[in-house]
């Protein structure tokens, strides 16, 4: 009973492929990508209240780097490494959305 | 004196007064959309002349906001008791023409009085949902009464079935006793149903979606499993409810009514469903209803996590919960969803005493790195969990492939399996043959002349040797091989010694399950 109905299609699992269907939910599953050393995303779409640092700063490890307003809480963004703040792309007032990227530093 | 014709006429007028709820033109905006009213539902819900209603003239207390001069009639809320089937059954409906259905404290207090009759008189509790949330001007007493039911489905969760059926908006505390009732009923185009909506989302995200795309009946079908059964109208779903009970017991010490015990329909040949070729796919509901009396199956949340099928039918007149791997989706493959979707399947069918028969055929577990990173590994362990825990009688068919951590998850013999059947097309093994000859036979294939070669020799022995049911059979992990044809009369002759079956767990206040 060989079916060939177009809704199946070639499925790899360990053992090689499966004739199947697919879901909606897995269709749409997002890809998965490396986190970036010294990149500062934001966690939650937000507003930016104020920025401690500049290009070229040189910050420590918890050093605050600004503040970002989500959810009714002002949240203190700090460093996650020790590095250099090469790019700060954000400013007091802006609005971010989730994972935008607000700050680089290049680790020492 | 006191003129009786005069006072049953004067309540005759109040109650009149308060049944029409908010209004005719409320009531009319109600229908417009296809919704029926509070009091409609309850009564093409149950049994024709069954219900009696209480605390009609509840009234508010609220003194903030103007509230001391208004009144709601009902409070938004009707309550009371009725029959289905001739059985007792507890029941409220939200009056959505009434201040937006919206929840105070007293209309919280009507809802926990019936629930409070339900575990006390051991019958199911129905609870129709349709309204705009708390009453803000409530203020805390709202929020109150929202978790006084919240506790009180708690302390109902398995000793009765709790019923709720989203027949309008369902939004922010409300949305969370449906999500601790056994069973969520929800129809196209009426059902909404979000923690923060769209005008939230709106501000805080700057993201624009509908009602209907953030928590529509569809979606919550589909996508999140918060609903089981999805009805295109209200009163397919009403049929949907009664047709749910009609496999359910009334309680945790009842077992559920025993059916007409027919046989299924022959249109089907179990020995024709399974393709010959093991990768191919098939419908595992087509073998359900080779084994189901009368091939009669309800499938319960059918539209989510469809890589797993789960629901009632009913094998020698009584109730069983049906589990069985899905090829057709996904290849079968267990994955955080049906994972999700088939523990908490166990563990109602556990706590109701309804046996369970588990069709086994499943590649393993879904790989990615989407499902290592959403917790396949304690969503997975809910299945383990529901299994070993649970003490009705299990009982396992394997059709075809049962590898590595997913034979042992389906109710494998380790977790407790009372009875463990395999066809002759089984393929019990640690895992699936070419993964497994790569491994064992690494050396040997990467030296060979012709690796490739070397390779299909080695995979072909594998399966030769171990890709069958006898490898178990020869540890006792499978009692019987059996012909498909057979199946239903072997299922049905286990179920028979199984009916007396006891087995205890050791005393605890309550397990741990990797919720």
């Amino acid at each position: 009973m060989e079916n060939t109905d177009k809704e199946f299609v070639d499925f790899v699992m360990a053992d090689g492929d499966y004739k199947t269907k697919l879901t909606h939910k897995y269709n749409q599953r997002t890809k998965w990508h490396k986190p970036v050393e010294g990149e500062v995303l934001a966690h939650l779409p937000g507003t930016i209240i104020e920025i401690r640092v500049k290009e070229g700063d040189p910050v420590k490890k918890g050093q605050l780097l600004l503040i970002h307003q989500a959810m009714k809480m002002y949240n203190r963004i700090v460093a996650p490494i020790d590095g250099t703040v090469i790019a700060v792309d954000v400013k007091a007032g802006d609005n971010v959305s989730k994972d935008y990227l607000m700050i680089k530093i290049k680790p020492v | 004196m006191v003129d009786l014709s005069e006072k049953i006429k004067e309540l005759r007028v109040k109650k009149a007064a308060v049944e029409l709820g908010g209004g005719q033109a409320a009531i009319d905006k109600q229908k417009a959309i296809g919704k029926m009213t509070a009091r409609e539902r309850i009564l093409s819900l149950l049994d024709k002349d069954s219900f009696q209603e209480y605390d009609l003239f509840v009234k508010h207390d609220g003194r903030d906001f103007g509230m001391d001069k208004k009144d709601f009639a009902g409070d938004g809320v009707v309550a009371g008791t009725g029959t289905i089937q001739g059985k007792p059954i507890c029941i409220y409906a939200q009056d959505f023409t009434v201040a937006g259905g919206s929840l105070g404290l007293h209309h919280a207090r009507k809802i926990t009085k019936v629930m409070d009759l339900a575990l006390k008189m051991k019958c199911p509790v129905i609870g129709i949902n349709d309204s705009g949330g708390a009453r803000i001007q409530e203020g805390v007493g709202a929020l109150g009464g929202y978790g006084e039911i919240f506790y009180r489905n708690t302390l109902s969760s398995g000793v009765i079935p709790q019923l709720s059926l989203i027949l309008g908006p369902c939004a922010g505390g409300a949305v969370y006793s449906p999500a601790l009732t056994d069973f969520v009923f929800v129809v196209d185009q009426i059902s909404k149903m979000f923690i923060t909506g769209p005008n939230v989302i709106k501000t805080v995200l700057g993201e624009d979606i509908s009602m209907e795309d953030l928590g529509g009946a569809r979606v919550h079908a589909e996508i999140t499993g918060n609903a089981h059964f999805f009805a295109m109208s209200e009163k397919d779903c009403f049929d949907q409810v009664r047709r749910l009970l009609d496999f359910i017991p009334w309680n945790n010490t009842e077992h559920a009514k025993i059916g007409t015990s027919k046989e299924p329909s022959t249109e089907l040949d179990i020995e024709q469903v399974i393709p010959s070729d093991p990768k191919q796919p098939y419908d595992v509901r087509d073998i359900i209803k080779c084994l189901a009396d009368d091939s009669d199956f309800l499938e319960v949340q059918g539209m989510w996590a469809a890589n797993i099928v789960i629901g009632f039918g009913r094998m020698g007149g009584e109730t069983i919960g049906f589990i069985a791997n899905q090829p057709m989706v996904l290849a079968g493959v267990l994955d955080c969803d049906s994972a999700d979707k088939v523990a908490r399947f166990i563990r109602f069918c556990d706590a109701f005493n309804i046996p369970l028969v588990t069709l086994e055929d499943m590649p393993g577990y879904l790989p990615g790195i989407d499902q290592e990173h959403a917790g396949v590994i304690r969503h997975g362990a809910k299945v383990l969990y529901a299994y070993s825990e649970a003490t009705v009688p299990k009982i396992t068919v394997i059709l075809r492939k049962a590898y590595g951590g997913g034979y042992i998850a389906m109710n494998s013999r380790h977790l407790g399996a009372d009875f463990v059947f395999a066809w002759p097309t089984a393929e019990i093994a640690v895992m699936g043959p070419e993964g497994a000859a790569n491994i064992i036979f690494s050396k040997e294939i990467k030296t060979a002349e012709d690796p490739n070669a070397m390779r299909q020799e080695k995979v072909k022995e594998y399966i030769e040797k171990f890709a069958n049911p006898y490898v178990a059979a020869g540890k006792g992990f499978v009692d019987a091989i059996i012909e498909p044809k057979n199946t239903r009369a072997e299922l049905l002759h286990a179920l028979k010694i199984s009916a007396l079956k006891e087995e205890h767990r050791p005393a605890k206040k309550h397990g741990l399950p990797p919720f």
